[in-house]
């Protein structure tokens, strides 16, 4: 179920601006990969083409390949729409939808595109989602309760349930934890950790005792300054970026001398 | 964090505060008693006329049927007053409600597309046209009503009488002229589209982000991802135009007395002429030539219009209140 993506030579554009340059790399199946930099280097914006999100924004569009198991996302024959089914994304602020019980929110994916689906089925499904999220025994007793009465971390392992129910190959994360508390951080940690035996998973974090916590490899990005397009500077195993890195940018960064 | 209050100088602020005119002292203090002054003038406004309305209404609604058969015009023998009024209440009724019936959907439609399909510059264009479209005055409905609908429709009237004529709103017979309450129905839609447009519109557009990325992101399509985040995020913002709407739809006037061919019955036969009239025009027309009692008759009518209107006004309210508990704005 886990796939690798690779990327080659991509750049991102929010209209003439040029947000990201000449990114290439390969993300390893099954396992998790980071991205760390400072604030504004363009790693919410490189993951977000990952599952094509980023053209959702008006005169955004990205140039160069990225390919899931072979086959480039944004190829002519590709939909969109297919892409974000098979890599599904857990965003920054915890975003069940407000009308939905948290049964509903965990089915969403499923039952678009009225896909039908048996009442058993579904029950077999939100149990299995929620149990791969950590969240089947805090929520079991009140599953048609509103998914917004629950707090912020239920909320965002909701989010994750919600993405992992429609059994995507990868998961993205864009600092899936930085609206919560330490506690709630743990169990998506620990979560992460149950996640990778099946899906690929790409997190950007700005916490980089996270990054060093729950990734096999890191890429950190940097940007030049204010107004010039942030660059991938180093790729490595988490343990190498975080003891001797290659650049001294990085360093820099993770030593806490800059960012 | 004003951008006046700069470290330097803590202790500045209350002279400063002083000196200035905009203080609770200066101008703040006439404002609020400006603002006070316009928040009391509606309730008095209000009042007012709920007085005028009820004490004039007043001599009309106690005096005997017979009374009122004679000073009133077109009061039909041996009944309350109740029943006189209980069909232009039903008129009143079944034209606003038909509007809106037709009117809504096309009003979610259009701001659908200008909020999340149209490309931003034809979406602006759309919104102002929308919004002339509120700027036509009701005389010049009643005049595109007569002048234009009217002949253009009635074919098809006589077609849905004669084909779907077993559907109890074109049983009947169907009038040639289509001076009808279906007529008078599609020109109230028309008149009441541009509100409803424009409220969902900026419902549409107040949903949040994150809940739209979250269904795309889930892989929904366009249309996907309006019903699972747009449309329930503005449903009861939606609700509550459409009773905007049906209450401008309740108390139009000039349109549906210039097009329609009035009549007094519980009927929903609206493709058949002289069944049914709105209390509006019933008032416009016949208040020319009333005196006395006829006038309290006239004046009673309106109470009804009012007491309808504010309820429904009131349950909009009701509605947006209600829609704070789940608008997602947690």
């Amino acid at each position: 179920m886990a796939q690798r993506i690779d990327v080659t030579d991509v750049n991102i554009y929010y209209g003439d601006f040029r947000a990201v340059e000449g990114v290439s790399m390969t993300v390893d199946p099954k396992s998790v990969t980071a991205f760390i930099g400072p604030s504004g280097c363009g790693k919410s914006t490189f993951l977000r083409t990952l599952n094509r999100m980023h053209e959702v924004i008006p005169g955004a569009y990205v140039e160069g390949k990225v390919e899931l198991e072979g086959v480039d996302l944004y190829g002519d024959d590709v939909d969109p729409v297919a892409v974000r089914r098979n890599i599904g994304m857990v965003f920054q602020r915890p975003n069940p939808f407000p009308t939905m019980s948290i049964k509903d929110n965990v089915l969403a994916g499923v039952k678009l595109n009225n896909r039908k689906i048996s009442k058993s089925d579904a029950d077999d499904l939100v149990e299995s989602s929620l149990r791969g999220a950590n969240l089947w025994n805090e929520v079991k007793d009140r599953l048609d309760r509103p998914g917004s009465g629950l707090s912020g971390g239920q909320q965002q392992r909701l989010c994750i349930a919600r993405a992992i129910a429609v059994k995507p190959q990868v998961v993205l994360m864009d600092e899936p934890c930085s609206a919560l508390d330490p506690i709630s951080t743990l169990a998506i940690e620990d979560l992460i950790q149950e996640l990778k035996k099946d899906y690929t998973i790409v997190i950007v974090t700005h916490n980089m005792q996270q990054a060093a916590r729950v990734s096999d490899r890191t890429a950190f990005f940097n940007i030049a300054g204010t107004g010039k397009p942030g660059r991938l500077i180093e790729m490595n195993d988490t343990a190498t970026i975080f003891s001797s890195p290659a650049e001294k940018a990085t360093e820099d960064y993770v030593s806490g001398r800059f960012g | 964090m004003t951008t006046t209050d700069s470290p330097p100088a803590p202790a500045a602020p209350v002279r400063r505060r002083r000196s200035s005119g905009d203080t609770e002292r200066g101008f703040s203090r006439t404002f609020r008693w400006i603002a006070t002054g316009s928040g009391a003038l509606i309730l008095a406004t209000l009042a007012a006329v709920a007085l005028f309305l009820i004490v004039r209404a007043w001599p009309a609604m106690t005096a005997s049927s017979a009374e009122l058969a004679d000073a009133v015009p077109r009061y039909p023998d041996d009944t309350s007053f109740l029943a006189y009024v209980g069909p232009l209440v039903f008129g009143t009724l079944l034209a606003a409600v038909l509007a809106l019936l037709m009117a809504t959907p096309v009003a979610m439609g259009i701001a659908l597309f200008i909020s999340h399909y149209a490309p931003r510059r034809l979406a602006q264009v759309l919104g102002y046209l929308v919004d002339l479209l509120a700027a036509i005055p009701s005389v010049v409905y009643g005049l595109w009503g007569i002048a234009v609908l009217a002949p253009a429709v009635g074919p098809v009237w006589l077609w849905l009488n004669e084909y779907l004529g077993w559907f109890p709103l074109f049983a009947g017979g169907a009038s040639p002229t289509a001076r009808v309450l279906a007529t008078v129905s599609v020109v109230l839609a028309v008149m009441i589209l541009p509100i409803i447009t424009a409220v969902s519109r900026e419902v549409f557009l107040q949903t949040p982000k994150l809940h739209e990325e979250a269904a795309l992101a889930l892989g929904a399509t366009r249309w996907e991802m309006v019903r699972t985040a747009v449309l329930p995020f503005g449903q009861s913002g939606v609700i509550s135009a459409a009773m905007l709407g049906l209450g401008r739809a309740l108390g139009e006037t000039m349109a549906v007395l210039m097009i329609l061919s009035p009549g007094f019955l519980y009927s929903f036969n609206i493709l058949q002429a002289a069944q049914q009239q709105t209390i509006a025009a019933y008032i416009a027309l016949d208040f020319p030539e009333a005196s006395g009692l006829a006038v309290n008759a006239l004046i009673a009518t309106g109470l009804a219009l009012f007491v309808i209107t504010l309820a429904v006004n009131m349950a909009a309210r009701a509605i947006v209140a209600r829609r704070k508990e789940f608008s997602g704005a947690n």
